[in-house]
């Protein structure tokens, strides 16, 4: 079937008001009490039977957010979030580490079902050798379920929740945890700082090979909690890890935060692949809703030889304000960006990355491709830099962008800066529309107006999707052409 | 097979279209000449359904049937195909992607199977050899980069595949050196077929004596001015249009 068909049917089935994913469970929730505190920090922290040292690493992140203002310079606009009146913790009254699926809460389970995550171990089992994906699945904030621990021990791989990592690898975990994102980051990594509830964790040894995708569904349930996970992955020298990472949440009529930080750090000659395909609810027709994605994301290609290439498609969210970023410090190590940003209705999208080049003969190359409907904003905001050891740097920028229709907006904020005379960075940008004639072409040829959106749509983007494994490119271009749905006509 | 009655159309509030009459039989070839604005364009856009002209009087009827209230996928799947004057680049979609949307959207609507992939990979290979048009052309993304006769070839080889009843060729000429004008007027002339007929709109009579019309019309200002057999397209291209552009506004 081709995937055009697909397309079209799934944009027949789904009306972007009728959010598929807007669904909500009725477990019982153990909550922090609201606000902000240094006893909500101690409540949290408890929670999890977390050291001393990561309790006082919280309280100075508490302490240095206090100091902090929100950053104004993105292109977004949204009522002012009351920090004080959000939850920073709720976990699923059973759970929490059940022994087996049986101990798991059946509501749960359905769940799971219904966003069709592979949790059942026998389902996995009965799937096709070598398609097998490890999941790590979020439900709020602590991880019920683990599957395929055993398959990845085996090669040495440590792929759990990042609260499991605390107690079981809390060397690895002290040793990485805030070396590329600092405590003192940002206003909102330092929030995460403060109260993350939650992530994953993965190590992969030397020379090792992760024998399979890992994957991590995150989903946000409980009403007005923002979600603050935190993810590191480690991979060690010669090492190779693919990770992806997927959502959805359910419909909400107030907004939720959601305040990430992933912090990746490759060793000499290992490499890190980190795809999202994003897809929380982006708010109704209105631009009521919706989730705020403000997440920092960042990799450390620490050592020689190093490699972490980023790709996302990102279709959901009211806000969405990220910039997954490299920095380039081992000498001819590479850094890469592929993203897809689609906007429609009323959301808001200020997104790029950074590209930090310290080390020699370091190579990086962004592809962005903005795709702005309906009355949405879409802004790509890139640094490129090359610092004055960077001998020989190298950066290669496409940004395009596509609009459809009168009332959008795409906006291209390139930042360019080079300490080092050898290094040698290049920038292309085009903006375009989907043009009245190229539609009657293939309305002509007998596809409708939705399915010639979608194609020349899918034609744009084809150059990223190339980047993401084969089931999530299928996905993701199911997704865009989902979140384009009723932008013609 | 084609019946265009007393049609009015306008863009942007000018008149354009001053009650066209015309009708196609199934198996003709007609012909529709004509000076520059005189409206030729138009009318190939108008009976392709084209949102920005707006049709103000009148009827164009497909096998007794009304296209006007249709989008213009839904007439192409009624067996409608307009080859462009200037055919569209789709970028970053291969030829062979979009050659599949459209022929399966059009199965589709008229409630048939979508094409099975070896037979639909045999069919475009078939008529992209009779047209010169190669394999590696046919994996490129849609028109983009393509010279101005691939690009016409290109148009051709989609009426081939999609199989309409109705073929109307806007300037299908223009732009052509002469060895690509005798292979495109081949592809032609091998779809001719007594179920199948064509409009064929061009400025010169160059093309007409590769696709040799069974009538033809002359456009003036809006209306047919003149109809007659092939004889007519020789007497324009002796005498110029000189005759019907002195014509005064009605």
């Amino acid at each position: 079937m081709p995937a055009v068909q697909e397309t079209v049917d799934r944009v027949r089935a789904i009306d972007l008001d009728q959010y598929k994913w807007g669904f909500s469970t009725s477990i019982e929730s153990e909550k922090a009490p609201k606000g902000l505190s240094e006893e909500v920090i101690r409540f949290i922290s408890g929670k999890k039977g977390e050291p001393q040292w990561l309790l006082d690493w919280r309280f100075e992140a508490l302490r240095r957010w206090r100091t902090l203002e929100e950053p104004n310079w993105a292109r977004v606009h949204h009522p002012k979030i009351e920090y004080d009146e959000l939850y920073y913790y709720a976990a699923p009254k059973k759970g929490g580490g059940p022994a087996s699926l049986d101990e798991v809460d059946p509501e749960l389970l359905k769940t799971f079902e219904k966003l069709g995550i592979p949790l059942k171990e026998q389902a996995v089992l009965a799937g096709v050798e070598g398609a097998r994906v490890a999941v790590d699945a979020v439900f709020d904030s602590v991880s019920v379920a683990t599957t395929y621990k055993e398959e990845l021990a085996k090669a040495g791989v440590i792929f759990c929740s990042i609260s499991e990592a605390v107690r079981e690898h809390p060397d690895l975990v002290r040793k990485y945890l805030g070396s590329v994102v600092p405590v003192t980051d940002n206003f909102f990594a330092t929030l995460n700082s403060a109260v993350f509830t939650d992530g994953s964790f993965v190590y992969v040894p030397k020379g090792v090979r992760c024998p399979m995708e890992l994957s991590t569904y995150f989903r946000i349930n409980e009403q007005n909690t923002g979600q603050f996970e935190r993810t590191l992955i480690i991979a060690d020298k010669g090492s190779y890890v693919s990770y992806l990472e997927g959502c959805t949440a359910p419909k909400r009529d107030e907004n939720q935060l959601h305040a990430a930080v992933v912090e990746l750090v490759a060793l000499d000659d290992a490499e890190i692949k980190y795809s999202t395909v994003q897809n929380w609810f982006p708010g109704d027709k209105e631009g009521k809703g919706g989730i705020y994605n403000f997440v920092t994301k960042r990799g450390d290609c620490r050592g020689k030889n190093s490699k972490i290439s980023w790709t996302q498609v990102e279709t959901g969210s009211a806000i969405t304000w990220k910039y997954p970023s490299c920095i380039l410090r081992g000498d001819n190590s590479q850094g890469e960006f592929y993203s897809i940003a689609v906007s429609n209705g009323h959301q808001q999208v200020d997104s790029g990355t950074k590209m930090l080049h310290l080390g020699k003969n370091t190579v990086s190359r962004i592809i962005s491709k903005g795709i702005a409907a309906g009355r949405s904003d879409n802004t790509y905001r890139g640094l490129v830099s090359a610092h004055r050891k960077a001998a020989g740097a190298r950066n290669f920028t496409n940004c395009d962008s596509l609009l459809i229709g009168q009332e959008c907006g795409a906006h291209t904020v390139p930042y360019i800066e080079s300490k080092n005379a050898t290094a040698v960075f290049e920038h292309e940008a085009t903006t375009s529309k989907i043009a009245e004639d190229q539609l009657f072409y293939c309305t002509q040829r007998g596809l409708n107006e939705e399915e010639a959106v979608a194609l020349i749509v899918n034609g744009f983007v084809k150059d990223v999707l190339q980047q993401l494994p084969m089931e999530f490119a299928v996905e993701a271009q199911k997704l865009i052409a989902v979140s384009l749905e009723g932008s013609v006509g | 097979m084609l019946e265009i009655r007393n049609l009015h159309a306008e863009i942007d509030g000018k008149p354009i279209l001053k009650g066209v009459s015309l009708a196609v039989k199934p198996g003709e070839v007609a012909a529709i000449m004509g000076p520059n604005g005189s409206g030729k364009s138009t009318l190939s856009y108008v009976i392709a359904g084209k949102d920005e002209y707006e049709v103000t009087e009148g009827e164009v009827l497909l096998d007794g049937e009304s296209l006007l209230g249709m989008d213009p996928d839904e007439r192409a799947a009624k067996g409608l195909f307009l080859a462009f004057q200037y055919p569209l680049e789709i970028p970053g979609v291969a030829t062979m992607t979009f050659l599949k949307a459209a022929l399966n959207a059009q199965r589709k609507k008229r409630g048939e199977d979508e094409i099975a992939p070896a037979d639909f990979i045999r069919s475009v290979n078939r008529a992209a050899d009779k047209l010169g048009i190669s394999r590696e052309m046919l994996r490129r993304a849609l028109n983009v980069g393509f010279s101005g006769g691939e690009k016409k070839r290109m148009e051709i080889l989609q009426m081939a595949l999609l199989e309409p009843r109705m073929c109307v060729l806007d300037e299908t000429d223009s732009g052509l050196d002469i060895d690509a004008l005798r292979i495109v007027a081949e592809g032609v002339n091998s779809l001719r077929a007594k179920n199948r007929a064509f409009l064929v709109i061009t400025h010169y009579q160059r093309l007409l004596s590769h696709i040799v019309p069974d009538t033809v019309h002359v456009m003036a200002d809006g209306r047919i001015a003149k109809s007659g057999g092939p004889e007519l397209a020789n007497e324009l291209e002796a005498k110029g249009y000189a005759d019907f552009a002195a014509r005064p506004a009605a």
